[in-house]
């Protein structure tokens, strides 16, 4: 599945057949005054040193919001974590004081986010925003942060960073200013990267760019990275694994090859379906009828079956679990194999 | 930057002259017998009355008349010379002494306004909601509502008649503790208004996007607040309090008023209670350009603190 993680530094604590991250049946919600919006509600994935996986799933169905609680800055209240665990190297994150949760973040797990623009602080450089970190993480001298920070910055590839470091983020392009946010999630060697739509707000040009440039850094720094994205084409050549998500909950689980090839549940055929094709002509577009469902009225048994093509009573009565079906792959479906024999066809 | 200084100096040449001409205008136009002003219940002789309309060429008549004092009034401007004020005072002398005062109210109540007004603001935005929060809401309110010809005879009476804690008037040269109650009173709109632009300007940057970046980095919460959210939060209140910095300077003639405190303000109302045309317009003068250079530090300390604002 991946090439297996040797890591320079001394080897991680984690568990024999553990993995490096993962969450366990995690339930968040948000209680607001309008009521309790069910935001997340069992999800499940893991992550393995050196492996990417893709996170994909359209606004609203809880992709970043896990993100989010995995790196203990989801702004409580309104969000409370229901229950769950979120083990990383074989310790639950969610039982720890914040104190040793925020050791983790940055220097375990770091995040880069969308909109690179509002996610930097706009009054201060850029290089001192990166050199922040390593100030006041590891202790740093001004000179060693801005010596270091130009090395980071030269990493991500912007041209002639020395000269740069004192410029404000509202000076940078789109490109440069996300090469920025990732340059400062390097900052101290993470060991898992979350990447939360990090294209999303780019170029097509520009996307690529970034897409490459995560894809060798992860590949270079041997880290683990959470792709979070709702864009099926960024996640075809860089992704290991896929974990699609609607409603809260990871419906479809496989890897990248299998999922392209034949998906196993109606939502993922539905995005697969709805992508445009230069090889098929002339034929409409195919959608997924409906909108995404309030997350403060979840529809019963399966939330997609009032979109869904394969509907039938057992949809509307009964919570589908995760079937297996061989090689790792899982769906949230009462017709799965069905969904995957039609797919495959 | 520099030219944006360049043509903003313009513009308040331009300001200067227009709102000198229309006070000249206004001061003038509502008088009616300047002579027997000046002289107030005492007779007029014939001669006295004839050297005064040749001194201030009250012969002239009409609006050519009234440009012709008004270009006479502004030659001697441009030299320096505020001219005298009806009473034969110099009306540079009279501000020189009432300045210092104005001022010295101005820094207390600015004082109060940031010590108190900002602190309690930035306390009540990470708190929303709370009961800090919430108290300070209905004190701000209370404190906005009540007017200030209202609140200083309140002050001045309990605190200064009654509990005897101040003295309930300043006099000729206050000392800065007299001027302390006057500079609270005085400073309490400022600080009721910083307070809340704090509040709201802390309380949005805490939502802000970088302020959950800075968490992804690991920074403590103190730093975060300190730091990232303070120094944007800051921006709008900053140019708040420039703005009020010039109010405050151009005297409060309320407030200077009712503490009988002779400042610039205290003596703008005198000028014209007795129809003192000079006294008023050259006031008002010295307090445009106050106003108007006040603003303008205030642009451009609006562009130090905010690196995205640049002007062209």
């Amino acid at each position: 599945m991946t090439q297996s993680a040797v890591r320079p530094t001394p080897a991680s604590p984690t568990p024999p057949g553990g993995h490096l991250l993962e969450v366990r049946d995690l339930h968040v919600e948000f209680r607001t005054t309008e009521g309790v919006a069910r935001v997340i509600n069992g999800v499940t994935y893991h992550l393995d040193a050196g492996e990417t996986l893709a996170v994909l799933g359209e606004s609203g169905s809880g992709k970043s919001v896990t993100a989010q609680a995995i790196m203990g800055i989801l702004d409580t209240p309104p969000a409370h974590v229901r229950s769950g665990q979120i083990l990383y190297q074989g310790r639950d994150l969610l039982t720890q004081s914040e104190e040793q949760r925020r050791q983790v973040r940055g220097k375990e797990i770091a995040m880069i986010f969308q909109d690179a623009l509002s996610a930097l602080n706009p009054v201060f450089p850029v290089g001192w925003q990166i050199g922040e970190t390593l100030r006041q993480r590891e202790g740093m001298s001004r000179a060693d942060a801005r010596r270091r920070t130009v090395e980071l910055m030269d990493l991500v590839k912007i041209p002639a960073a020395a000269k740069r470091l004192g410029d404000y983020p509202h000076q940078f392009s789109g490109g440069m200013r996300q090469r920025v946010m990732i340059a400062m999630a390097l900052a101290l060697d993470p060991k898992v990267l979350i990447a939360d739509e990090p294209t999303t707000a780019l170029d097509v040009t520009v996307q690529a760019q970034i897409m490459d440039l995560l894809a060798d850094l992860r590949r270079d720094l041997n880290m683990a990275m959470i792709l979070i994205t709702h864009d099926l084409g960024v996640v075809a050549g860089v992704a290991d694994r896929i974990a699609v998500m609607y409603a809260g909950r990871i419906v479809e689980h496989a890897d990248v090859r299998s999922l392209y090839r034949a998906p196993a549940h109606p939502y993922t055929k539905g995005l697969l379906e709805s992508i445009p094709r230069l090889d098929v002509r002339g034929q409409a577009l195919s959608t997924i009828k409906g909108l995404p469902p309030n997350l403060m009225r979840i529809p019963s048994g399966c939330p997609f079956h009032p979109r869904c093509p394969y509907v039938q009573q057992v949809c509307v009565d009964v919570v589908p679990h995760d079937l297996v079906l061989g090689d790792g792959r899982t769906s949230a479906c009462h017709f799965a194999q069905e969904v995957r024999d039609d797919s495959a066809r | 930057m520099f030219r944006f200084i360049l043509r903003r100096l313009l513009q308040m040449v331009l300001a200067f002259f227009g709102t000198t001409l229309i006070v000249y205008a206004l001061m003038f136009a509502g008088q009616g017998d300047p002579i027997q002003a000046l002289a107030g219940e005492r007779p007029v002789t014939a001669a006295q009355r004839a050297y005064l309309t040749q001194k201030y060429h009250l012969d002239q008549t009409g609006v050519g008349g009234f440009f012709y004092r008004y270009l006479d009034y502004v030659k001697n401007l441009l030299q320096g010379d505020l001219g005298q004020s009806l009473t034969g005072r110099q009306i540079g002398d009279i501000l020189q002494q009432a300045w210092p005062v104005t001022v010295r109210l101005a820094l207390i109540a600015l004082a109060v306004a940031i010590v108190f007004g900002v602190t309690a603001g930035v306390i009540a935005g990470i708190r929303r909601a709370s009961i800090f929060d919430n108290s300070t809401l209905v004190l701000t309110l209370l404190v906005l509502g009540i007017p200030t010809i209202v609140l200083a005879p309140i002050a001045q009476y309990f605190l200064g008649v009654k509990w005897q804690l101040f003295p309930p008037t300043a006099g000729a040269q206050p000392s800065l503790y007299a001027l302390l109650l006057p500079g609270i009173v005085l400073g309490s709109l400022s600080l009721a208004t910083a307070l809340r632009l704090t509040r709201t300007s802390v309380a949005e940057n805490l939502r802000a996007d970088y302020v959950r970046t800075a968490r992804s980095k690991g920074l403590v919460k103190r730093r975060i607040v300190s730091v990232h959210v303070l120094r944007n939060s800051l921006i709008p209140v900053v140019t708040f309090l420039g703005v009020e910095l010039g109010n405050l300077m151009s005297g409060a003639i309320i407030t200077e008023g009712v503490f009988n405190i002779p400042g610039v303000g205290f003596n703008l109302f005198r000028g014209i209670r007795t129809e003192d045309g000079p006294l008023v317009v050259g006031i008002v003068s010295v307090l445009v350009v106050v106003y108007l250079v006040s603003n303008l530090v205030v642009d451009v300390l609006y562009a130090v603190l905010d690196p995205r604002i640049r002007y062209e």
